[in-house]
């Protein structure tokens, strides 16, 4: 498990041009979004917007760009690709699940955008904005879980998406649904706490769907919006979207292995 | 004679394309689906900012919608039009721009056909349906300028998309493993557009709104739309000058990508 990490670290070292390309857009992202929610705190006329001072709107911003390498919210068609070619039966006759050995590469993977397409946007938006420093020691580990189970979390979905190739032969549309989903519903576009007038909605996001899970939750924790009561809180849902997710991989891949017809040849 | 029998086998091209995207019926209806979702939710990220405020770099949520309808309209139709152009960078890292290079028929014109998809008329549709709800709602005192505007605005600004697709997709012939870098310029632009150019400000301001052009897509004509002076204090024509600004950009396109396609190097893979 930890040689397939190791080998997901080292394919994605590899594409060096690729990463440069992706930490630049999400640069340009970055201040697009960072000039966008500043401006809606100055208009808003208060020191505390949702929840958010104008430096921690910064920070979630620019947090947000580098977080999208790091889960990889886009992108991801290793399974599907395999499914369309027919080549995910070899991954059937390997020793290890097939959820728990993709699983193992994307970690290694998410550890190499970490040091790469987490780090870059973080610096590019320290240098053009003000941004704000968790003041409470404990953020730093905090962060660096939630973090983790957001990539775990976006890779559950992810594998899903993918999944679903078992059954139908062209996933674009699933693929689709699943950009706009992630890119609305996981804090990315603004953050969720943005529609507090409609507290069931915020909730019921958070609690029946796993996108917040991905994005907002990490960047609520870095951002410190709350005691760490609550923060603590925000990790355990994650963690509990993180097992259902799996779950739910777990039982979709057994059941397509059943219905399994290889495709090509 | 030449020139019908060319669009015949384009045509032809594009058929193929359609019959086969909708031979997968469940996937082709949930595409379409999405696509027309697509537009809908962009409107919802904008508006999500009026949660928390009342106006946004000066200007009301009506106001920006109407930014936001000349943009994504703009955006849909250069994306149906040349967006497929973007998967240039496959086609240089397989090698199979040699097959394209060698067929009697224009590089620029095959690209686009060889993957067309019909699906993306529902952002169409819907972009268009935002933009005219918009106008329709925002007191817009009418004069011919400003009718010809509502048309000429869109048309401009999907010329301009256009040129920065194709402008961009260019860099692919020398940055082989570009992967997402033209992103921040296409999906970038059409984002920097949907918002009134007064909230950015210092280099990003300058180097997307006006030496790229930006600005011209969504801000400026809405201003002449809806009679504003511009906040940032250029002088009144500036607002319609949006034709002349897709023109000169569409032009520079071109030339970069005759360029690039005269100093293309097969990866030889």
């Amino acid at each position: 498990m930890v040689a397939l990490a190791v080998a997901g670290f080292r394919r994605y070292a590899t594409y060096r041009q690729a990463t440069a390309a992706s930490t630049f857009t999400n640069s340009v992202f970055g201040y697009l979004r960072c000039y966008v929610l500043l401006a809606a705190a100055a208009g808003s006329g208060l020191s505390v917007t949702a929840g958010y001072t104008p430096q921690q709107l910064a920070t979630y911003c620019w947090a947000s760009q580098g977080l999208i390498g790091m889960v990889m919210l886009w992108g991801w068609t290793d399974l599907g690709d395999r499914i369309r070619s027919g080549d995910i039966v070899a991954d059937l006759l390997r020793p290890v699940h097939p959820v728990a050995s993709y699983l193992a590469i994307d970690l290694g993977r998410a550890g190499h955008a970490s040091l790469t397409r987490f780090v870059v946007p973080m610096v590019v938006g320290a240098i053009s904005f003000d941004l704000y420093t968790p003041q409470r020691l404990a953020t730093y580990p905090l962060f660096v879980l939630s973090a983790l189970l957001g990539v775990v979390v976006c890779f559950g979905c992810r594998y899903l998406v993918n999944a679903a190739g078992f059954w139908l032969l062209d996933v674009r549309g699933v693929n689709l649904v699943w950009l706009f989903a992630s890119s609305l519903l996981a804090g990315l576009a603004f953050p969720l706490h943005f529609l507090q007038e409609w507290p069931w909605l915020v909730i019921g996001l958070w609690v029946l769907t796993p996108f917040p899970s991905i994005l907002q939750a990490p960047l609520d924790v870095l951002v410190e919006r709350g005691s760490v009561a609550q923060l603590l809180g925000v990790v355990a849902g994650q963690a509990a979207w993180a097992g259902v997710m799996l779950t739910i991989c777990w039982y979709v891949q057994r059941r397509a292995e059943r219905k399994l017809v290889i495709q090509g040849g | 004679m030449e020139a019908t029998r060319r669009l015949g086998i384009y045509r032809r091209l594009m058929g193929a394309q359609v019959r086969s995207h909708s031979s997968y019926r469940a996937s082709f209806g949930l595409d379409l689906m999405a696509n027309a979702l697509i537009p809908l939710l962009d409107v919802a990220a904008v508006l999500a900012m009026f949660r928390v405020t009342k106006t946004l770099g000066g200007f009301t949520a009506l106001e920006v919608v109407v930014m936001f309808g000349f943009s994504a309209t703009a955006f849909t139709l250069a994306d149906l039009a040349v967006g497929n152009i973007e998967r240039i960078r496959i086609y240089v890292r397989q090698g199979t721009l040699d097959a394209i290079l060698i067929r009697p028929l224009s590089v620029l014109g095959q690209l686009v056909t060889l993957d067309f998809t019909i699906r993306r008329v529902g952002r169409l549709v819907v972009a268009l349906a935002v933009l005219g709800f918009a106008v329709s709602k925002a007191n817009i005192v009418w004069t011919p300028g400003r009718m010809i505007m509502l048309i000429a605005g869109p048309l401009s600004g999907a010329v301009f998309f256009s040129a920065i697709f194709v402008g961009t997709a260019t860099v692919a012939f020398w940055w082989i493993d570009s992967g997402e870098f033209a992103n921040g310029f296409t999906y970038g632009g059409r984002d920097f557009t949907s918002y009134p150019i007064t909230v950015y400000s210092g280099l990003f301001r300058r180097v997307f709104a006006y030496s790229l052009g930006f600005a011209f897509v969504g801000y400026y004509p809405s201003l002449a739309l809806l009679g504003r002076a511009d906040p940032l204090g250029l002088p009144a024509w500036v607002s319609w000058s949006s034709p002349l600004v897709a023109l000169a950009t569409a032009v520079v396109a071109s030339v970069v990508w005759r360029f690039g396609v005269r100093h293309y190097r097969s990866t030889g893979s």
